[in-house]
């Protein structure tokens, strides 16, 4: 009987001991690893429901563990133990308690609700606005005109006012260590904000099932310097005028001409279908995914479906060349704002 | 099969079989029940170790894409309507009616139509897995990626929960009649033992819940099938819509599923500390505050659709609210143990395993209620924990126990103690090893129904260690059905009051006769049999003289109206108009047979009555 008891109390150490291994996550990803306002009142939340809950726990574990060892049924103990029908105090005190507790954590907790849903504009806001597709993220800028694929650009100490919605199912638009999730719902515009306090490059994730690469759905959230955001702001409006300098890079900018601006933009130019490019060479991941490298750059437009299957880009493994891939891959890494 | 080696009174009794398929005893529905939960409960399980093996490390590519999403899809569904309801509805079906005294349910043809429409419900939603690939939308299949984006398998999800849904609502229905009115005399509603209060809680629940999940369906239906656009945006229809009738039934289930697991708890935890039920009013009372506040809460799975401040704020509110009730539980049952003598057998330690897990799990739940910080918990793996330590650590912990206890009396063998200890222990270790972690993971950022992870977001440790976890779960389902084999090949002698029991069942002979009670009791007290215990009498005081009982007669016709069913299904499915009027055509005219042709069952006699009563005393 022993066995057991022992087994319950390692719990709580055995919580302990995760935490301590792991710490808190991936400082660029984690919830409890807050990097700005929003994160930083919902963890409140987090932690304040979750001291409230062990000391809740703690009272439980110490009266089963003091009832399991206490009356337990000893060897040779016969006869009926006394059959309580209840005890009117002891029943509204855990009725009043908890409703107590209740109201401790219900007005902070309405409040908080009401405030991050609060909505501004005017100067000190950025507008972003968010189209979720399968199973990538469009960004657009109203603002400034620009629009970016995948990767986010924010200048950090500004709060950023967000309108999402998506061009197909329902996606949930999250980066866990500034904010939490809001879903992006075809035909319906939704509404969020957050903040990034340091600059970085916080990971965001898609959080709502959307098909066979939901889990492949990543983006970047690159929080910089306002001064650093209205230089990058300005070199994407300068990018009309970049030319390949390579003379793989023009080969490559051709293909893309002849194959690719139905779907992908670049600097304005283009289709809508697949995400913008202008700043393609600065992500530090193809497709969301694969690590930043050529090799990679020329998987994906090989065999799309290999790597992020139920993608809505086609395979050109076979419609073009290796040569013209090649090329298309060192034109695709020119295409850099900042780096 | 259950024979009881007497001379048959009637043609109407089949053997073998022909027995188990037209059978509209209790009882046998029951253990009908148990084996067709038990098998998708495995196949569940099943879909749940190929889950963590995928996910064992980062970048595995053993099931991938669409393949995994079919997989975590079953899982959720097969696990919660094809083996956590039924299994709830075999302990009902065999228990129930032994605990108010009554002969058999209200409706035993109902009874036996409701189990066939469940079976071939779920047949037709796993033959997907034969057909063209499984349902891949999630179990909660939001449109529009369930309508206009997934494959054939959605269709199946669509047509088996509709004709299983219909088979739990006629379960449903007849359980609220049967307890309303088959009840033995002085057995009033606040005599009723608790596992009885909760299932027809949970029948009240059932009936309002079921018909939002089958509108549902239906318009899902018309939208995949008929072009409809109900689901979506692009024609002026709304997803959002979806959400809501799903989650009216989808809240509310939650609780159809833990109440009777409440109940079993109860009745684990008195029998075993040899105590009345501490508070049995104020539980009764929590039980239907639960059952009533569960329809009252639907949008707390919402708060990132965009209802805005003022839903949000309500519905979080309103969520936390169930903790009191929730709490008013944990706290009787530890005052049930107070004072007790408390013997630790398998069912017991299912119930005491329960109590720390499910406090955790409905603490995660009062989390989850603050609808601010759900926007971080939402669609990760913390709400997966969250909900894991609801149903598996408070269901199938409380399913489990009561299988350990009630066991003697649906098959007349009492489990092995021992077996049973290491199936505990496995399965209790392997739980928390399993979802204790995902609490951290889903805070960490890794969201639900990922395929994979990349490597150095710090999720390694946490899912080898749940998957290793899984595995243990996996051995202890194994030890469970060695158990059971085990079990079922020792002589069928378990005696009619194993464990010092408190209510009816455990006054009759184990297992029950086709009749349950030869003379109907007389119920004096709460504990209807301990109330005599304490008065030094063995057995209940009947309630009328002994006379020949009247039972209702087999019938084959619930399985083929079942089967029309199905068959109508797929023609559905395949938009095959002849197979449609076929299998409705079969169903119709089985229930115009049935309408029409006035069956009035049979009797049996005081005599083989007196013999069965000498067979079980020699």
């Amino acid at each position: 009987m022993s066995g057991w008891k022992k087994a319950s109390r390692l719990l709580p150490l055995f919580g302990a001991v995760i935490l301590a291994l792991t710490g808190c996550g991936d400082p660029y990803l984690s919830a409890l690893d807050p990097k700005g306002p929003v994160a930083e009142a919902q963890l409140s939340l987090v932690m304040l429901s979750f001291y409230i809950m062990v000391g809740v726990f703690v009272v439980v574990m110490v009266i089963f563990t003091y009832v399991l060892i206490k009356f337990r049924k000893r060897p040779g103990q016969n006869g009926v133990p006394k059959q309580v029908e209840g005890n009117h105090k002891l029943e509204i005190i855990w009725t009043v308690i908890p409703i107590l507790l209740l109201l401790i954590l219900a007005v902070p907790t309405v409040i908080t609700t009401f405030h991050l849903s609060e909505k501004k504009t005017g100067d000190d806001v950025l507008k972003v606005k968010v189209t979720a597709h399968q199973f990538w993220w469009e960004f657009e800028y109203p603002d400034l005109g620009l629009a970016t694929g995948q990767d986010l650009y924010i200048p950090t100490g500004k709060r950023i006012e967000f309108e999402l919605t998506s061009a197909d199912v329902i996606h949930s638009f999250w980066v866990p260590a500034l904010a939490g999730k809001t879903d992006t719902n075809p035909g319906q515009t939704n509404h969020m904000w957050m903040q990034a306090d340091q600059p970085g490059v916080y990971k965001g994730k898609c959080a709502e099932l959307c098909g066979p690469s939901h889990a492949l759905m990543d983006f970047k959230v690159v929080a910089v310097t306002p001064f650093d955001f209205k230089s990058w702001a300005d070199k994407m409006k300068a990018a009309v005028n970049r030319q390949p300098t390579t003379a793989t890079a023009q080969q490559g900018a051709q293909v893309f001409q002849q194959n690719c601006i139905g779907c992908h933009a670049i600097a304005g130019k283009g289709g809508k279908l697949g995400p913008n490019l202008t700043a393609f060479g600065d992500r530090d991941k193809v497709a969301g995914i694969l690590e930043f490298k050529k090799e990679n750059i020329q998987r994906w437009i090989k065999s799309p479906q290999e790597v992020k299957p139920g993608n809505k880009m086609p395979s050109f493994g076979g419609k073009l060349s290796d040569q013209d891939i090649s090329n298309l891959a060192d034109y695709l890494q020119t295409l850099k704002v900042i780096k | 099969m259950v024979g009881h080696g007497h001379v048959s009174h009637s043609p109407k009794r089949y053997t073998g079989l022909m027995d188990w398929l037209t059978t509209v005893d209790h009882k046998k529905i029951g253990i009908l029940y148990l084996i067709a939960g038990g098998f998708f409960f495995l196949i569940g399980g099943l879909e749940a170790i190929l889950i963590r093996v995928q996910l064992m490390y980062p970048e595995n590519h053993i099931f991938v894409g669409a393949t995994f999403n079919e997989l975590t899809t079953m899982h959720g569904t097969t696990m919660i309507f094809l083996a956590a309801m039924p299994v709830i509805f075999a302990l009902m079906n065999a228990i129930v009616p032994l605990q108010i005294g009554a002969r058999d349910v209200a409706f035993p043809f109902l009874n036996a139509l409701g189990f066939w429409l469940f079976f071939m419900g779920g047949v037709l939603l796993n033959s997907s897995w034969f057909l063209g690939g499984a349902p891949d939308a999630g179990w909660t299949a939001y449109p529009p990626l369930s309508s206009s984006f997934s494959g054939h398998g959605v269709d199946f999800y669509v047509l088996g929960l509709q004709i299983a849904g219909v088979g739990t609502w006629i379960g449903g229905i007849n359980f609220l009649v049967t307890i309303i009115n088959m009840r033995a005399p002085g057995m009033t509603f606040m005599r009723l033992p608790l596992f009885t209060w909760t299932a027809f809680v949970t029948s009240a629940m059932v009936l309002f819940a079921f018909p939002a999940i089958t509108v549902s369906l239906v318009l899902l239906m018309f939208d995949r099938l008929f072009h409809a656009n109900f689901f979506n945006p692009a024609s002026g229809g709304n997803e959002v819509i979806w959400e809501h009738l799903f989650w009216i039934f989808g809240h509310p289930e939650v609780y159809i599923l833990i109440l009777p697991c409440f109940g079993i708890i109860s009745e684990i935890v008195t029998i075993f500390s040899k105590k009345r039920l501490f508070g049995y009013s104020a539980m009764v009372f929590a039980t239907v505050l639960i059952g009533f506040l569960g329809f009252m809460v639907w949008a707390h799975h919402m708060f990132t659709v965009g209802m805005g401040p003022v839903a949000n704020a309500i519905f979080g509110v309103a969520t936390m609210l169930i903790a009191i009730p929730t709490g008013i539980k944990i706290f009787n049952w530890l005052f049930t143990m107070w004072g007790g003598h408390i013997r630790f057998t398998t069912a017991m330690l299912y119930a005491v395993g329960f109590i720390p897990t499910f406090v955790i799990g409905g603490m995660t739940g009062v989390m989850l209620a603050v609808p601010a910080a759900d926007l971080q918990y939402h669609d990760t793996y913390f709400v997966i924990a969250h909900f894991h330590y609801v149903i598996v650590g408070g269901m199938a912990f409380g399913l489990f126990g009561g299988l350990y206890l009630w066991w003697p009396k649906m098959f007349g063998r009492m489990l092995n103690e021992s077996l049973g200890k290491w199936n505990f222990w496995f399965f209790f270790i392997g739980f928390h090893l399993t979802f204790f972690p995902q609490h951290f993971l889903g805070l960490m950022g890794m969201p639900r129904r990922v395929f994979t992870y990349l490597p150095g977001q710090g999720f390694e440790l946490g899912n080898f260690l749940s998957s290793i976890g899984a595995f243990l779960m996996g051995v202890a389902t194994v030890i469970l059905i060695i158990n059971i084999v085990v079990t079922n090949a020792l002589p069928k002698n378990a005696p009619a009051d194993p464990w010092d029991g408190r209510t009816l069942e455990w006054a009759i002979p184990s297992p029950a006769p086709e009749y349950n009670f030869a003379q109907t009791p007389l119920v004096r007290g709460l504990d209807a049999l301990w109330t005599e215990k304490m008065a030094g009498k063995k057995e209940m005081t009947p309630a009328e003289p002994l006379g020949s009982i009247h039972m209702p007669s087999a019938s084959i016709m619930p399985l083929i109206m079942a089967i029309g069913l199905f068959i109508a299904g797929f023609g559905f499915m395949y938009h095959l108009i002849p197979v449609i009027v076929l299998g409705l055509g079969i169903t119709v005219v089985c229930m115009f047979i049935r309408s029409l042709y006035d069956d009035h069952g049979w009797h049996i006699e005081p005599d083989e009555i007196e013999n069965n009563r000498k067979g079980v005393k020699a």
